[in-house]
Formats: structure tokens, C-alpha cells, sequence
């Protein structure tokens, strides 16, 4: 008798429930678009924010709503773009590739520490202890909070203490530079091959006495430049992209060697160093 | 009278057995979720939520249910599909009736529907409050106040350690207790600190 009333019982709530549920579900459904799944499936999912929709999800339901373009996610690759684009049913445009590029070459070699950093390990929260330890406020503190942020792992830290862009994983994604407390990074088309290496916006003499490739505003570069790309300003020699066409003078004249060349993806001096990764064992 | 037995369920519930750091139950999300202050908001808002709600529905399909049939024996089985059954009902009514409240505990409510300190929670309702098979004195209210605090309880647990890992990730920690080792000898020491509440006497 006992065991009947057990199953009987349980039984009777199982259907109940399921049949409860059956009916709430059929109630309560939420009409979901398809599509959001299929672009989903398309985008990376590293959730970077590049887009600046919250997330890969709210970017794939922004474009069903028609509140951004497929070209906003700057991560997914050309084929993602078009799939999605196909998806969608709008046309895809391409869009040059950009990388991050750092402008600072001081590192531990060339510039000295004004004193000893005992604390977290940040460039954060270190760039808070009267601009960070580098004798170069302008430059790169090296503790590596670009590589912690990199959600693609692209930027590793080489042995100079300065990180190192590898343009193969790197997707502009720009969590570096919204993350460098001192604003080294920038997107630059990738076929643009000449960089200036410095953001130090001190003068001549101050920028020579803390590092021997900072930029001193000597303003040979901006007179060697056929097409006027590059400009001195407040100090600093600054390329507008908009105009460069690689003719590389600005890099040949560079007194101090602040200008970089890219060959091969790798990012050159004119004394021969080039930014090369930390070979892993 | 009323009032001072009321007053001892929630100290009880919050501090003395406290259910992460006294009786050990849901572990699983006090680690899973406690990396960020965020999202431990809101999975200890949601274990509120179904714990308050499972107090009652359990109390009831209790009462109502298994001691008519005498078959108590079969409480923790009914109440895993009562409590089941009824978060995705409400998870479906809270899709529909309220996105926003559905993105800030949507994806947690599933997560917890057969969590043990949920199903903990009510099982100690059903222990405390009923005397030999009938219901004791006020005992309905007295479950949901258990079930509420007892969620109440472990949201404080949760929030108390989230604060202190995201100070922990920012500090030198020998490399071998990186991450969640280390993340186990905090929840130890604070389980030592709440043993401490069970030297209050009412």
C-alpha cells in the first residue's frame, strides 16, 4: 500500500510539473531571433569590447537591431565579416587592418630608474607613485599590464622590459591602449612601416639626459618629409597617418634613432635592434 | 516571545550557521563566483531569491503533500523535483516579465536549483519545524524567515570573501598557492572566524 501512495505520489507531481512546465513554456516563450545564435557562432567570443557593445552577444543583437555594422567588430577575420555580412544580408566592406603599435623604446637598457618600486607589480597602480619609477615619466614602466590585458596574448615582454607586439595575434582590439596608464600604444594601419618611438613631450636636453632615444624635437624629420606627414608638436615629432605613404626619409635622418622601421612584421632601429620576442625555451 | 525566536533563527542563520563557513554547504559557488564583487552580488541575490522561495514551496508540498501520503522518507527526492520544477517556472516568468531583472540573475538561477545549500536550507526547515510530524508552533513563518536569512547569510559569506580575492589577485602570492589554493586557506580562516559566533548563547 505504502509503496503504491510513494510511486503514485511521485508520479503525480513528475507529470504535473512537466506538463506545468509544458504549458508555461509554451505561455511564457520569448521570441528569439535565429540569427543572433549563427552571428554568435561567427564572432570570436573573447568578449573584448572592442566594438563597444557589451560583449560578442550584445554586438550579434545590436546587429539583428540594426545599432551597429558588421565592420565594428575589428577582431573577427575578413571570412567571419562576410559570413556574417551573408547572415545578415548586407554587404561587407573591408576594412584595412590595424595593429598596436608602442611607442617607447627607453626599456631597461636605456633608461635608469629614479628610485626603487616596491610595490604591486603594475603599471597602474606603479605610474600612480609620482609617475612611476622610469626616469622618462613619458615612458614605458615595463611591468607588463598591456600583457595582462591582451585577451589574444599578442604582446609578450621582451628582455628589455619593453612588450612586444606580435601583429599576427594582434587584433586592434585597443584593450592596450585604453590600459597603458601612460598611453603608449596606438592602432596603426598595418602597412604603414615607420613609427616614432618616443611620447616624451619634455625638451631637447631634459629627453637626452633620461634616455638616449627619446624624441629632442630636433625637427629634422619634419623638414626631410616630402609630403609633410610628420609634425613636431608640443615637442614630440607625431606621423598622421592619413598622409604617410612610407617613404621612410623621417627614419633615415632621425638623429637619435627615435624613428622605427618595420620589415617583416618586426620593428627596427637604425643601429640594427630590432624588437624581437623572448625566445621560449 | 515570538519576536525573540524570530530574532534567534536569523542570528543563527547569518552568523552562527552560517551555511558556507559553519555547515559547508555551497562550496561550489562560494569559490566558483567569488573572484569578482559583481557577480558575487548578484549569485548571492539569486540564492536569496530561491532559497526564500523553495522554503516555501517545499514547507508546503510538505505539509500538504507528503504527510497526508506518510511519505516523508521521500522528502529529499520530491523536494529536489519541487524546487526543480518551480526555478524554471519562475525563470521563464522572469524572461518574460522582466529582462533586466532576468540579465542580472539569469544565468545564476539554474546554476543553483539543485544546490546543496538550497536544498540544505529546506531539509533544516523540515527538521527544525516540525514536531513529530505536525507543523510547530508558527512554523511556516519561521521557515521562510530560516530560508531568507539563510540565503541572507550566504550572500555575506560570498561578498566577504569576493572583497577579499580581488585584493588577493593584486598581491605577491607564493606561486604554488596561486589562485585557488590560496583562495581555500582564506575561506578556512574565515570558517575559524565564524566558529567564533558559536560561543553566543541565547
Amino acid at each position: 500500500m505504502e509503496i503504491i501512495a510513494s510511486i503514485l505520489t511521485l508520479s503525480g507531481l513528475g507529470i504535473l510539473f512537466g506538463v506545468g512546465l509544458a504549458l508555461a513554456a509554451r505561455k511564457f516563450c520569448v521570441v528569439v531571433d535565429p540569427r543572433i545564435e549563427k552571428i554568435f557562432a561567427e564572432l570570436p567570443g573573447a568578449n573584448c569590447g572592442a566594438c563597444g557593445m557589451p560583449g560578442c552577444m550584445g554586438f550579434a543583437e545590436g546587429l539583428i537591431h540594426g545599432s551597429c555594422s558588421v565592420e565594428r567588430c575589428t577582431v573577427s577575420s575578413e571570412e567571419a565579416g562576410k559570413k556574417i555580412a551573408g547572415i545578415l544580408g548586407v554587404e561587407f566592406k573591408k576594412r584595412a587592418k590595424d595593429v598596436a603599435v608602442l611607442h617607447c623604446h627607453g626599456g631597461s637598457k636605456r633608461v635608469k630608474d629614479r628610485f626603487i618600486y616596491k610595490g604591486t607589480k603594475d603599471c597602474r597602480s606603479a605610474s600612480l607613485v609620482m609617475g612611476g619609477p622610469k626616469a622618462c615619466v613619458y615612458g614605458c614602466i615595463g611591468y607588463g599590464t598591456c600583457v595582462d590585458v591582451c585577451p589574444f596574448g599578442a604582446i609578450t615582454m621582451n628582455e628589455e622590459g619593453l612588450p612586444v607586439v606580435d601583429e599576427d595575434k594582434c587584433t586592434a582590439c585597443g584593450k592596450c591602449v585604453a590600459a597603458c596608464p601612460k598611453g603608449l600604444f596606438s592602432l596603426v594601419p598595418a602597412d604603414k612601416a615607420f613609427a616614432v618611438r618616443c611620447k616624451s613631450l619634455d625638451m631637447g636636453k631634459a629627453v637626452m639626459e633620461a634616455c638616449s632615444v627619446g624624441c629632442i624635437a630636433c625637427r629634422k624629420c619634419e623638414k626631410a618629409c616630402p609630403v609633410s606627414a610628420i609634425k613636431i608638436v608640443n615637442n614630440l615629432a607625431v606621423i598622421d597617418y592619413n598622409i604617410c605613404d612610407n617613404r621612410g626619409e623621417c627614419f633615415k635622418v632621425c638623429p637619435v634613432k627615435t624613428i622605427a622601421c618595420k620589415e617583416d612584421k618586426i620593428w627596427r632601429s637604425r643601429d640594427g635592434s630590432a624588437d624581437k620576442a623572448k625566445s621560449v625555451p | 516571545m515570538d519576536f525573540k525566536i524570530f530574532l534567534t533563527v536569523i542570528i543563527s542563520m547569518v552568523f552562527i550557521n552560517n551555511f558556507i563557513l559553519s555547515k559547508f554547504l555551497g562550496l561550489c559557488p562560494f569559490l566558483g563566483v567569488s573572484r569578482n564583487i559583481k557577480p558575487a552580488m548578484s549569485m548571492g541575490m539569486a540564492v536569496i531569491f530561491v532559497m526564500t522561495l523553495s522554503g516555501i514551496i517545499t514547507w508546503l508540498a510538505y505539509r500538504f503533500i507528503l504527510i497526508p501520503f506518510h511519505i516523508t522518507y521521500l522528502r529529499t527526492i520530491t523536494f529536489i523535483l519541487v524546487i526543480a520544477a518551480f526555478v524554471q517556472f519562475v525563470e521563464m516568468v522572469i524572461l518574460k516579465k522582466s529582462p533586466a531583472l532576468y540579465r542580472a540573475l539569469g544565468i545564476y538561477l539554474p546554476l543553483i536549483t539543485t544546490n546543496c545549500a538550497v536544498l540544505g536550507v529546506t531539509v533544516l526547515n523540515i527538521d527544525n519545524f516540525f514536531v513529530s510530524g505536525k507543523p510547530a508552533q508558527l512554523s511556516f513563518l519561521l521557515s521562510v524567515t530560516q530560508s531568507l536569512f539563510a540565503g541572507i547569510g550566504f550572500t555575506l559569506a560570498l561578498l566577504l570573501m569576493s572583497g577579499i580575492r580581488e585584493r588577493l589577485q593584486v598581491n605577491d602570492a607564493p606561486r604554488c598557492f596561486e589562485g585557488i589554493p590560496i583562495a581555500f586557506m582564506v575561506a578556512a580562516l574565515m570558517s575559524l572566524a565564524f566558529m567564533g559566533f558559536s560561543g553566543f548563547r541565547f
